[in-house]
């Protein structure tokens, strides 16, 4: 993935790379190096910082116990553009180091019209042409990037009023808004999915490996790229290990 | 003011006839009306708002006009405005305007604020800013059609006129009411000076020629508690920013009402789908899972 925007990055992702080490156990791929999971974490920090020092000025006389923990209302709306140019600075990062796989192809137009399938687990494995990451990653990367942009333009202005003027400000702020109640969605469905809706997922996040299983299961096509092994092929081999039926004997529910 | 409501009197012991004072309506709304034909632009009341609300002195901008500044500010509440106006019919009219807060009946800056306790608006209409709970997010400022809210950089708050509500809670009038010298400034009731207006108004149309003279207390925010005389109340934009049909941007009405409780609602709602979903589909697990040997009953049920 050696774009223009990579060589700009790539003096921090080396030495990240080099002080945090990713161990790869047998039956395990390495799925996200040390740069790529510190730059999650760090942008992942400032969405929450940003989130509750918003969301304790979006509607305080529901949210009002969250400005206490930035030092009461004043110093919340004194950090809370900082918070959020934490989250885009990382988050940037992380969009140029991403670039390459997030971009969208024809396989994930197919995903999106069977996400009814993904959602009801219709199929044991995901299709064979899901890469590294799946249509919905994409689809929430893109959000977020567009919501980025639209944060720190509509911010700016709401950060100073006196230089854009009242009308400005009175429709930046609700654009602020809405991008902020999506990614409010979007959070409940990625930490979801990261945790408890895919078991095995976390650790991708966390120590940067995933099971070989994890792999042909959830994106076939990008454990075919590592490996070179077919992943239905892989499935129904560790499916006689374990003495599992395949597929069409198994009585559907 | 609330002293003297509940302790006015209601019965009395040993007494013939109806209580004194029984069955008195209090007029609560209070208003400072300003008679703009009248008014000579001495900035008396300038000098007497920054003396009464002790405000430091500070250098400001000469613009070759008789304007003390171009605009209020955080220090300078209250401002002549001077214009001078081309009309279309060739006449030329210096027109002067004491620039302060409105005391709006349905405030812009109230509406816009999101900080609990920032803006209070009192029985009587005044409209005060409590400066200890202003968070110095300036949403007020862009609520405000009259531009009045203006932010101190140094303090991160926002200042405005208070109506002198200091006075006016000690039954006293406004310090700029004081200060005039022609009797531009009046003070009391809103009732009364609507009155009074009136009675003006119809004076300048009937014996001074002015025809469009009429009173300025804007219906789209639900009138304020400062309302001017105007010699030509069809166009009170030529007074210097006085807005003809002043609004609050939706952003702090319908958005900040509805769409942002909904769309809350909208967005936790997703919390509630990915519940249900794991309850109802269960988490999607690595393939291929061990077979299920048995479950309580011994039925065995779908593996994955």
């Amino acid at each position: 993935m050696a774009t223009p925007a990579n060589r700009i990055t790539r003096g921090p992702d080396h030495f990240i790379n080099r002080i945090g080490l990713t161990v790869v156990y047998v039956g395990e791929l390495l799925r996200h190096r040390a740069y790529t999971r510190f730059l999650h974490w760090a942008y992942g920090i400032f969405f929450f910082l940003a989130l509750l020092s918003g969301f304790g000025i979006y509607m305080p006389w529901i949210f009002r116990w969250f400005t206490p923990l930035f030092g009461g209302g004043a110093i919340t709306r004194m950090l809370h553009p900082w918070f959020g140019l934490g989250f885009v600075f990382f988050f940037g990062l992380q969009a140029l180091n991403w670039l390459v796989p997030m971009s969208w192809g024809p396989g994930d137009s197919r995903w999106m019209k069977r996400l009814g399938s993904y959602v009801t687990h219709r199929d044991s494995i995901e299709p064979p042409d899901v890469g590294f990451f799946n249509a919905g990653q994409k689809a929430m990367f893109w959000e977020i990037v567009v919501g980025s942009v639209a944060y720190v333009i509509t911010g700016v202005i709401i950060w100073f009023p006196e230089i854009f003027g009242r009308g400005l400000v009175a429709v930046s702020y609700v654009i602020h808004d809405i991008s902020a109640l999506i990614m409010l969605a979007g959070i409940f469905i990625h930490i979801y999915l990261s945790t408890i809706g895919e078991p095995g997922t976390m650790q991708a996040m966390t120590r940067g490996t995933v099971s070989e299983a994890w792999a042909w299961t959830h994106h076939p096509a990008w454990y075919k790229e590592v490996t070179g092994r077919d992943p239905q092929q892989a499935l129904e081999e560790a499916r006689q290990k374990l003495s599992v039926p395949p597929d069409e004997a198994r009585p559907r529910q | 003011m609330s002293d003297r409501k509940t302790l006015q009197v209601q019965r009395i012991s040993g007494h013939p006839g109806p209580v004194a004072g029984a069955g008195t309506q209090r007029q609560e709304k209070l208003c400072k009306l300003i008679d703009t034909t009248t008014c000579i632009g001495c900035k008396a009341c300038e000098v007497a708002c920054v003396e009464w609300n002790d405000m430091p002195f500070q250098p400001t901008l000469f613009d070759n006009t008789y304007q003390t500044m171009p605009d209020t500010n955080w220090n300078y509440w209250n401002l002549i405005k001077f214009n001078e106006v081309s009309n279309d019919d060739g006449s030329f009219q210096w027109l002067m305007r004491k620039h302060q807060c409105m005391h709006c009946a349905d405030p812009g800056c109230l509406a816009a604020c999101p900080a609990d306790g920032a803006i209070v608006q009192y029985s009587n209409g005044i409209v005060d800013f409590e400066e200890a709970n202003c968070i110095g997010c300036q949403f007020c400022v862009s609520g405000c059609p009259f531009n009045v809210p203006k932010f101190n950089p140094s303090t991160k708050k926002v200042y405005k006129c208070t109506l002198c509500s200091d006075r006016v809670g000690q039954g006293l009038e406004p310090a700029c009411i004081k200060s005039c010298p022609t009797g531009c400034l009046h003070f009391g009731t809103k009732e009364d000076m609507l009155q009074l207006a009136s009675t003006r108004v119809t004076q300048l149309q009937q014996h001074s020629g002015m025809k469009e003279a009429g009173i300025y207390d804007p219906e789209t925010i639900g009138g304020t508690s400062v309302v001017y005389i105007l010699h030509d109340a069809s166009n009170p934009e030529k007074y210097g920013g006085l807005p003809k049909n002043p609004r609050i941007p939706i952003a702090f009405t319908l958005w900040k009402n509805w769409f942002k409780p909904i769309g809350l609602i909208a967005s936790v709602m997703a919390f509630a789908g990915v519940i249900l979903h794991y309850v109802t589909e269960g988490p999607r697990r690595v393939q291929p899972q061990p077979p299920v040997r048995e479950i309580d009953g011994g039925e065995a049920r779908k593996e994955n």
